[in-house]
């Protein structure tokens, strides 16, 4: 079974009394252990298709299927309680609790959201701050660190509890070049050692050409439909 | 919990000034507030301790309709020795009651010899009042404090009255009252003693031997016009009261109705007014700093919020449940109500501390009055418990507003 399976999804909002088509009618599925871009300019649907991938939104019509969960039926807690259990998240802005160290930002999943022991806790923390190349900046906050390793500390936040998918909307658009091709090698590395999906979304070509299927996206639209590099 | 208050109290820490603001308002409301009630407390527990241990005892019983001519000292009006009986049998089968003390009481012109005034006198057994109002004989600023009270043939009189008069321990004046048949009859006293004024109705009040003060009536049966009573301790008063009303209610007049009346001191002293105002204005002082806790916690916790909106669409994305953010907020406001409450307590110990070692002391009417603050466990656990309350409450709104976020318009918000 696949790991998502659209049909014919659509999405629409609201604009004063006008309804304005984001994703006009999307089937597509992407299988497990993918590492699959939506590529397309601004405005396209990347992110809004990346919502409704990541439980944060709900079609308007159609049937999105996540890890075999139609997710336009969860409510608000079942959607937070699926995105805990089953999908990480790694933003553009590395979105990092700034009060919060390297390793506490890659705790917090599996204490606030998981409840795991503190043993288990550590453990796992130290394995994936190990996996991201960041034991030694473990202790140091947010504001302390450069944005590489920002993101790879969001990176080993969204894998720390071990989950089916990690969604990463613009990973690189704030990191230089060199920095985003070791971001995005991580991201590949993780992918092969612990057997998780990586859906990103991107508008620059050179970060687009390391996906291994690509989606492109056009004012709502398919316009290639998973495109093996 | 400890994590959630762990990330709550950082989150505090980010914005040091803003926090320290806030907890320092919440300190200066709970400090005034326990400070006042120290204090308040403090002076009225001085002056209902002077108005009860050295005038008025904590009840006082006498016959129905006897209050309400207080003032003219009606002769006509007092207890018959069968019913003095039946309430001194109740009293002294009430294990509340410490002591009581029988009263005569009367108006009888007061004479130097070469001018007259008027004084309101209270014939008394001595050892009984004594055992009654234990004050009394503190408020003997001239004479002998060593022996009884007031011996037979001599007069406590009031400061005023001396001063007035110009009359000194030791000095013979003359007694001459009217008795209830209208006779009028008269004997001369040795000043046995000035005694303060206290702040009340009797504060001005004489004292002679109750076998005196019969003498001059002429009473023909030992009447009483008031029983001031003692309690072991004026918490029991309500209890006391309750109690003894039900027993009184057995004395009856011709009609079938209750003969006697009992009044607490509160009944009696305009004091107790004053400790009405006092309350009252404890109140306010409560509602003030609730309205500080309330607005200054509130405000911070919504700035909060919209500070760390993207943070919160954050949280939420990777799975933290609606009650979970909901938990965060409300903590940072417990915290912040907490640390603010918690300095206020230990500063106001510290302040009521030093009061003691250097007390404040002024003037009430006639009365020195020497605060001597003490902060009550209850008291301060009542406004921890209400600062935290308050402050809980406060942050309910913004942790409700950060649950409910959409996490996408929160990701969205620059």
């Amino acid at each position: 079974m696949a790991l998502i399976q659209a049909t014919n999804i659509t999405k629409n909002y609201r604009v004063g009394n006008a309804d304005v088509p984001a994703l006009r009618g999307l089937s597509f599925e992407i299988g497990e252990g993918a590492f699959a871009a939506f590529v397309g300019p601004s405005g396209s649907g990347k992110s809004t298709l990346l919502n409704l991938i990541g439980c944060l939104d709900h079609p308007s019509s159609g049937t999105l299927l996540v890890n075999g969960t139609d997710i336009s039926t969860l409510s608000r807690n079942a959607a937070a309680t699926f995105r805990g259990e089953h999908l990480g998240f790694v933003f553009q802005d590395f979105n990092l609790v700034p009060v919060l160290s390297a390793y506490e930002n890659i705790e917090y999943p599996l204490l606030m959201v998981r409840g795991w022991s503190p043993e288990k806790r550590r453990e796992r923390v130290m394995k994936m701050i190990a996996a991201v190349d960041m034991t030694e900046q473990a202790h140091k906050r947010p504001d302390q660190m450069s944005g590489g390793q920002k993101q790879r500390v969001a990176v080993a936040r969204a894998l720390v509890g071990e989950p089916r998918l990690v969604l990463a909307d613009e990973p690189t658009a704030n990191l230089d070049h060199d920095t985003a091709y070791r971001i995005l090698n991580l991201m590949k590395t993780m992918r092969d050692d612990f057997g998780t999906s990586f859906i990103f979304s991107t508008h620059d070509p050179k970060i687009m050409s390391e996906a291994e299927l690509t989606f492109t996206l056009e004012d709502g639209r398919l316009n290639t439909e998973g495109v093996a590099a | 919990m400890i994590s959630t208050f762990k990330l709550a109290a950082r989150n505090l820490l980010r914005y040091r000034r803003r926090t320290l603001l806030t907890a320092l308002l919440i300190t200066l409301g709970v400090m005034t507030l326990l400070l006042f009630v120290a204090a308040a407390g403090s002076f009225k527990q001085t002056m209902v301790g002077s108005i009860t241990d050295s005038l008025l005892g904590h009840v006082q019983i006498h016959r129905k309709g006897y209050t309400q001519s207080i003032d003219n000292l009606p002769l006509n009006l007092s207890l018959q020795p069968n019913a003095v009986s039946t309430i001194e049998t109740a009293l002294k089968a009430d294990p509340d009651v410490a002591a009581y003390s029988l009263r005569v009481k009367f108006g009888a012109m007061f004479s130097n010899f070469t001018e007259n005034t008027s004084i309101r006198l209270n014939g008394v057994d001595p050892a009984a009042e004594e055992a009654a109002l234990p004050a009394l004989r503190d408020r003997l600023n001239e004479g002998d404090k060593s022996g009884p009270l007031v011996e037979p043939g001599k007069v406590l009189i009031p400061t005023l009255l001396a001063r007035g008069m110009k009359v000194k321990v030791g000095d013979s004046v003359v007694l001459v009252v009217t008795n209830a048949s209208g006779s009028v009859n008269g004997k001369t006293f040795t000043v046995g003693g000035v005694l303060e004024g206290v702040t009340g109705p009797g504060g001005r009040d004489g004292y002679i031997h109750i076998n005196d003060a019969r003498e001059l009536l002429r009473m023909e049966k030992p009447e009483v016009m008031e029983i001031a009573v003692r309690l072991k301790s004026i918490d029991t008063l309500s209890a006391v009261q309750q109690n003894l009303n039900a027993k009184l209610d057995e004395i009856q007049n011709k009609e079938g109705k209750p003969a006697t009346e009992l009044h607490l001191w509160s009944d009696l002293s305009p004091f107790a007014n004053i400790v009405r105002m006092i309350d009252l204005m404890t109140l306010f002082i409560r509602i003030m700093l609730v309205a500080i806790v309330l607005v200054s916690v509130m405000n911070v916790m919504l700035m909060a919020v919209y500070e760390r909106i993207r943070e919160i669409g954050t949280l939420a994305a990777i799975g933290t449940q609606p009650g979970k953010l909901m938990a965060i907020f409300l903590s940072e406001g417990l915290l912040l109500g907490l640390a603010g409450a918690v300095i206020g307590i230990g500063l106001s110990y510290a302040v009521v501390a030093y009061l003691n070692i250097n007390p404040l002391v002024f003037s009430f009417g006639r009365e020195q009055i020497t605060l001597h603050p003490t902060l009550q466990l209850i008291e301060v656990a009542g406004v921890l418990g209400l600062a935290v309350l308050v402050s809980a409450l406060a942050s309910l709104q913004p942790a409700w507003r950060a649950a409910r976020m959409d996490p996408i318009q929160a990701l969205r918000h620059v």
